[in-house]
């Protein structure tokens, strides 16, 4: 009698559990079904496009680029073998850590996944990327700047294929320098002079701002005086070298500091809704930005209707010698979770990888293109925009950006530094640290964090 | 979970009895099983489970440079000496020294002078003070972040009327209190329903006693109604220390226009989230966790205990 009623408890509680189960996947399945019914894919995946070609090999991608879907549709239709299923997983951080999440699990990565270059090494110390010099990566090299090369690879492994980069100018309102009668500056020293002479004229804003969150931003301005806070190559995971207290950080670094106690540059948070407002509202005289920036300050609200934006190279250190610096930028890499590395590889390699798909990433996306094609041609290089009044902005400035950027090494844990770079900037700003002792804090917490987390660490 | 199934079996004189007895029993605890079975199911799956596994995470060591390994409770001992953990123990310790007064404050008085008022008006009001627990904690921070914006909120113009400059809610020194306004504004009105709830469940009879006896509505507020709802309040406060404790959703979303002022490690929740997420230490974010979990078990412990009396426990 006992064992019967026990068994007969048992089968209840699954059969509740299945019931609950079914349930569940009535209300939340219908969405897969469109595009589940082929062998082929073999798993199940939900689109944000649509699959025409269903016995077709399927490729997941987590990409963010706007204008993608058109894209994605234009490889789709082009090929017959391999499909693109591609899913918007956020932008930045909200995908990486999603990504970082699959990785800890297990489970759940897309194949092809959009990456910044500066995240690379991150994952790739973590094995969720796949070597692609395996699946012929060395054949598409030429086709992109050495530069943009080496942002993407590691001694001989390569872990993405380049998309778009952001190499640095300055965006600036010709009216505001008009208005107040200070010439637009070509060197730093000559920024600093124009930050006060428009202060001194009565300029109610500020020459630009200084945001203490900038991260890749202020990476960036430091590099471009020669810093250069790590050393690290993926064939050597365990060892670091860090020196992010170098004379370049400093020396970039104590001249920002300045600015901010003369006031005439904006200390606010970067990326916020203020922040986005003051950059098209007058408030700030330049916008020191990448060659996505544009398509970024256009799609702002409550912009100065009688603006009139120029683009400009970035100012330099040494006219004679300038040096160019990149600021964000992305790849396609392939993760390790994928059972199909060869077709997503060359999803990685093609998708990007035609005319007529930069041509969308590039009006529609307001994209920079590394690949030379495009790069080079003279429908790109002539492209005139009309939100700076029609001024060939690629020929004027950032074509020569880009061919000048010769590569920066990233940390295997760029997120932590970060993050650390942005407590102790605002520990300056707030508190009036002076910029030396800023990084060299800064310095010191790295070296700690990266003994604790097992590296080897040179100094 | 079974024990209220299990009627306790008494000694029967007759066997035949407590054969039919223990019947009966065993009939109900497979009913009980029953209705116990989805709950527990889900309970297991969704807390049990994960948390066994993190526990299981908490003892293991994985770093970027090295693989995993077994490591007993070295995180622990780690955790409890890591600065940064308890420097945001320390913080929040401070949120609860102020929030939770301030919250049970506003409550309570809302829920008193609500509880005397039998007008339409004290409807109307007593739904308007619940309504900002019905906006998600997320949608109400963001809120909160665009009227403390120097830009968008009212502050520069209310503050304009009187010929002053705007304060910054979000710098270091004022964000604290920014975040008390914030969570105030979010849970005051649950707690006012708590406590009115419970102060509807008191015999009106008790009041009219006291009012024939000369008491004031003032004394009949502090000296019946308090005391007669202490077990509520000992209760609202216990939910309130523990969501202090665990404060993250709020700074969480108010870092995003405040990073310099709101570091990632502001409190400890906020500092397992970033370890895990941001930084990949998926173990030591599980020691992080566990060890704020003990904390809050200590402190809500002690604070049930030392309110045993008012609470009924005793």
């Amino acid at each position: 009698m006992r064992t019967t009623r026990r068994t007969r408890g048992r089968v209840a509680v699954p059969a509740l559990l299945a019931m609950s189960l079914l349930a569940a996947c009535g209300s939340g399945g219908d969405g897969g079904s469109a595009g589940s019914t082929d062998a082929a894919g073999g798993e199940e995946a939900s689109c944000t496009n649509t699959i025409t070609k269903t016995d077709a090999q399927q490729v997941t991608v987590w990409a963010w680029y706007p204008a993608f879907a058109d894209v994605v549709d234009l490889f789709n239709e082009t090929h017959d073998d391999v499909q693109v299923c591609w899913t918007n997983a956020g932008q930045g951080n909200d995908e990486y850590t999603k990504f970082s999440t699959a990785i800890e699990a297990g489970s759940g990565a897309p194949d092809v996944i959009m990456l910044e270059s500066e995240v690379i090494s991150s994952f790739a110390i973590r094995d969720a990327l796949v070597d692609l010099s395996q699946y012929g990566a060395d054949e598409v090299e030429d086709d992109y700047t050495a530069g943009a090369w080496k942002d993407v690879s590691s001694g001989d492994a390569v872990y993405g294929i380049p998309v778009d980069g952001g190499p640095m100018g300055m965006l600036y309102r010709q009216d505001i320098f008009d208005q107040y009668g200070v010439a637009v500056p070509t060197t730093w020293d000559e920024f600093a002079t124009a930050a006060q002479a428009l202060k001194d004229a009565g300029f109610e804003g500020y020459i630009t701002d200084f945001p203490t969150n900038g991260r890749a931003f202020n990476q960036a301005l430091f590099a471009q005086a020669g810093s250069a806070p790590w050393t690290y190559d993926n064939a050597e995971p365990t060892e670091v070298g860090i020196t992010a207290n170098d004379e370049g950080a400093k020396k970039v670094l104590e001249y920002w500091d300045g600015l901010i106690e003369d006031g005439v540059v904006g200390t606010e948070d970067a990326f916020t809704t203020d922040y986005n407002t003051h950059l098209v509202d007058g408030t700030y005289a330049t916008y020191l930005a990448a060659a996505w920036g544009p398509g970024y300050l256009s799609g702002l609200a409550d912009a100065d209707s009688d603006a009139v934006w120029r683009a400009a190279p970035l100012p330099q250190w040494d006219a004679s010698s300038p040096v160019q610096v990149n600021w964000g930028g992305s790849t396609f890499a392939v993760t390790s979770q994928s059972e199909i590395p060869e077709a997503a590889a060359t999803v990685a390699k093609e998708i990007f990888g035609t005319e007529e798909a930069w041509k969308i990433g590039i009006e529609k996306g307001a994209l920079f293109p590394l690949w030379k094609p495009i790069l080079e041609s003279d429908y790109f290089r002539d492209l005139e925009y009309p939100f700076f009044g029609g001024q060939q902005i690629n020929k004027d400035v950032f074509l020569d950006a880009a061919a000048g950027y010769e590569g920066f090494t990233f940390s295997p844990f760029q997120n932590y530094a970060y993050d650390q770079q942005t407590t102790v900037l605002f520990d300056m700003v707030e508190n009036g640290t002076s910029a030396g002792d800023a990084l060299d804090t800064l310095q010191e917490t790295l070296v700690t964090y990266g003994k604790e987390q097992g590296f080897t660490v040179s100094e | 979970m079974t024990t209220t199934t299990a009627a306790p079996v008494r000694p029967a004189p007759v066997r035949a009895t407590r054969r039919r007895r223990t019947e009966i029993d065993s009939r109900r605890q497979r009913w009980g099983w029953l209705f116990v079975g989805p709950f527990a199911i889900v309970f297991a799956t969704f807390l049990i489970a994960p948390l066994g596994y993190a526990f299981w995470m908490s003892l293991r060591l994985k770093t970027l440079a090295t693989g995993e390994r077994f490591v007993g409770l070295e995180n622990y001992v780690k955790a409890f000496s890591d600065e940064i953990f308890l420097r945001g123990l320390l913080r929040v310790a401070g949120f609860a020294a102020v929030m939770v007064p301030v919250q049970i404050l506003v409550a309570l008085v809302a829920a008193l002078v609500l509880d005397t008022l039998t007008t339409r008006l004290s409807k109307f009001s007593r739904l308007m003070i619940f309504v900002p627990y019905a906006v998600p904690a997320v949608i109400g921070a963001l809120m909160w972040g665009f009227l403390y914006s120097p830009r968008f909120g009212p502050a520069a113009d209310l503050f304009g009327l009187v010929g002053l400059d705007a304060p910054n809610f979000l710098a270091p020194g004022t964000v604290f209190g920014s975040l008390v306004n914030i969570v105030t504004w979010q849970w005051a009105g649950y707690y006012m329903i708590v406590i009115y709830a419970a102060l509807r469940s008191v015999d009106p009879s008790i009041y009219e006693a006291a009012r024939i006896d000369g008491a004031t509505g003032r004394q009949i507020a502090l000296r019946i109604k308090v005391p007669m709802i202490s077990s509520s309040m000992v209760m609202v406060v216990v939910f309130s220390l523990i969501g202090t404790l665990q404060f993250f959703t709020e700074p969480q979303v108010l870092r995003s226009i405040a990073q310099g002022a709101i570091p990632v490690d502001y409190t400890p929740n906020m500092y397992a989230y970033s370890l895990a997420f941001s930084y990949s230490q998926f173990n030591y974010a599980s020691t992080i966790a566990f060890a704020l979990g003990v904390v809050v078990f200590i402190g809500s412990y002690l604070f049930l205990y030392l309110t045993r009396k008012q609470s009924g426990l005793k």
